[in-house]
This record gives structure tokens, sequence and C-alpha cells, in this order.
């Protein structure tokens, strides 16, 4: 029977394509090393651009409107670890396949499979739309007065802190016409449920309620002015604010701040950057021609493969080691 | 560079990670349970770096 690729792609050939087991004497390497480390070149220069790109919006942004702590610290811990464990398990599968241990390899594969996908599941199903529930109001700075119980600005100036403009937590009732106007009342059934108070919808039509976090709870806590590695639950107080006071208003999307635009746009193609990796691993996993199957026929061919993921994949998590910092704790 | 090289050099850097949010931990107040958390980590990546050259030596070239 005829190879299908070779049928319709008449380009491609059934040749014997070279150094992919030795290494070209030009270079001393085999093939898909050199290209692996130029794609790898490309990468440090994308991923270099979006860093540089977030150092310098958060050097240049105005005092209290680059937000801090908003972030779920012991999930990114745990999804960190998830990431080394499975950097050291795809060195040990590339090891038992050096030492031709099939078994093994498939072993350590399958948990460097799923440590990828907890990784991706963590980050799409619980922490992603935690933000995308979560609701922000940046007051006008000539208004800031007004709430002042809310925000501790002459609390933050006595202790040498940049001022806060934001009032957030969940959105318990939109004014008439908002984008947000369905969740709010989710929200606000969820409140009355939980603490039996009905007082989360108001009358008028224009204002905004929100279920306070803790920091604007109680922003003259000295608790509030140091981070927290457990995330501290919202409160039930709740703060009225009328929409003509408000500069901007947004759940904890991109269209929020420059914080949350980076933060998607970073951690997004970080994790498509993981999903790639995991793609690979379940081809190189599997029983195709080029994945398993190779190992009868040419185990050091196999190795090679899976050494050329392992280093793409080390490349992702040494991301996510310098994403992790400056997004979770800094 | 091999993929045994740059697991070395990625250890290193989760070590110097670990050992950063640790400080990070203990300086700010935030948990001092994390920072020995991540005090303890450090020190098991780095006696797993050290096995892994060891081990590694006669296993992967």
């Amino acid at each position: 029977m005829s190879n299908p690729i070779t049928k319709y792609l008449p380009f491609f050939t059934d040749a014997e394509v070279p150094h992919t087991v030795s290494a070209r004497p030009d270079t001393g390497l085999y093939s898909a090393k050199l290209g692996i480390w130029l794609f790898l070149a490309s990468e440090v220069m994308l991923f270099g651009g979006l860093f540089s790109a977030y150092i310098f919006l958060r050097l240049g942004a105005e005092p209290g409107y680059w937000p801090a702590g908003l972030l779920n610290v012991p999930v990114g811990t745990m999804n960190t670890a998830i990431l080394i464990v499975s950097s050291i398990t795809v060195v040990m599968a590339w090891a038992a396949l050096k030492m031709r241990q099939l078994g093994k390899y498939k072993l350590y594969m399958l948990v460097t499979i799923v440590c990828g996908l907890i990784f991706l599941t963590v980050k799409l199903s619980y922490e992603w739309p935690a933000k995308f529930n979560h609701f922000g109001v940046f007051i006008k700075k000539e208004e800031a007065s007004k709430y002042e119980e809310f925000l501790g600005n002459k609390h933050l100036k006595d202790t040498g802190q940049s001022p806060r403009w934001e009032i957030s937590g969940h959105l318990l009732d939109a004014p008439k016409g908002s984008h947000y106007a369905h969740q709010a009342e989710h929200n606000a059934e969820h409140f009355a449920h939980e603490t039996g108070r009905h007082d989360a919808v108001t009358p008028a039509e224009d204002d905004y309620v929100i279920q306070l976090d803790a920091v604007n709870a109680n922003p003259s806590d000295k608790e509030n002015d140091r981070p927290h590695f457990w995330p501290v639950p919202t409160s039930t107080k709740l703060a009225v604010i009328k929409a003509s006071d408000v500069e901007s208003a947004s759940v904890f999307a991109p269209r929020h701040s420059t914080y949350f635009a980076t933060y998607f746009l970073i951690t997004g193609l970080h994790g498509l950057h993981v999903l790639g990796g995991i793609i690979v691993f379940l081809y190189l996993w599997l029983p195709f021609r080029g994945g398993t199957q190779l190992y009868k026929t040419n185990p050091e061919h196999l190795a090679n493969r899976v050494e050329i993921a392992g280093l793409f994949w080390h490349f992702v998590d040494l991301v996510w080691i310098f994403v992790f910092p400056i997004f979770y704790l800094l | 560079m091999s993929l045994k090289a740059f697991h070395l050099v990625f250890i290193l850097v989760s070590i110097l990670f670990s050992a950063g949010m640790a400080l990070w931990a203990f300086k700010t107040g935030a948990s001092d349970g994390l920072g020995l958390g991540c005090s303890a980590a450090s020190v098991l990546m780095a006696v797993y770096c050290v096995r892994f050259v060891i081990k590694s030596k006669s296993i992967i070239t």
C-alpha cells in the first residue's frame, strides 16, 4: 500500500531523513536539536518582548492604578510545583528510553502529561473564571473623598503608601442597562441565600452595589497593608457607589486594567504553549508510527524526539518560573 | 545544550525561585508556613540536583 502522504503531497518522499540520530559533522548536533534551539531563541524574543512590555507598563503606571494581591497565590504555587515535577518526570522518561526501558518511559511520560493537564484545568476552570466573577470600580479622583471609608487614602498617606482608587468585590447590583446586570442578579441571589440579607438591590437605577473585598471593607486595618498567602474572604459589608462617580468599572478581565490585560495575554500565551507540549507528548506516548512504535525500529530516534520535546517543555516551565513571581507575588 | 544540561539549569533556577519565595514570605509576613515550605523545597531540589548529576553520569552522556 502506498504512503498516503507521498501520494497526495508528492514533494514529501520516502527518502531517509539524515541526522535524526547521528550528529551532523558540521554542527556536532543531530538536526532536530539545532532546530529546537533556533525555535527556542525565537521564543525567548517573543516572551522577552512581553516581559519588557510588562516592566515598562508597570514602571509607568500612575500610583494606585497597578493592582496587587488580586491573584490566588496558593493555587499559583501549586501550579508552579506541578510544572517543576513535570520537568523532572520528562527527564526521567528520556533517561528510561536511553536505558531501553519502555515501560518506565510510558509511566513517566503519562505522569508528565497528567501534570500538564492539571495545570491547564486549574487555570481554565478555576483561576480565570474566578477573575471573571470579581468586580472593580475605579473612583474618579475628585469624588474619592466621598468613598474614604472604603478607600482609606488617609491611612495610606500616613503610612507612606500609594493611594487607592479602586473598590472591588462581588457586584450585587448594577446601573440600568449595564453589561453586568445578569451577573449582579445572580450574585445578589447568592448573597441573600448566604447571609439572609435582601438589602443588596437598591431602588436607585444608577448605583453599583458591591460586596466588598476585605481590603475595602477595612481599608485602614494594618493587616491589609501586607500581602496574604491565603486569600482573605470577601466581607459581608456593602458599598453603594453612584455611577456618575465612577471612572471605569469592569470584572477582572483584560479590559479592567493594564495589569489584567498583560496577565491574561502572558498566561494565555503560556497556556497555549503548555497545550502544545501536551499534544506532542501524547503523540510520543501513544502507539503512532512516530511515537512508541518507533521504539521497535529505532529506539535512539524516539529518545531524541523525547529530548527535543523535553527541551521545549523545560523552556515553557522556565517561562512560568518568571511569570509566577511577577504577577502573583510582586 | 542537551536536555541534561538544560534540566540542571532549570533546577538551579527553581532553587533560586524557591529560596526567593521563602524570603518573600518571611520578609512580608505573608505566611511563615509558606516560608518554611519553600526553604524545604529549595533544600530538596538541591539534594535532587546533586543526585541527578551523579546518577546521570553513567546513563546520559
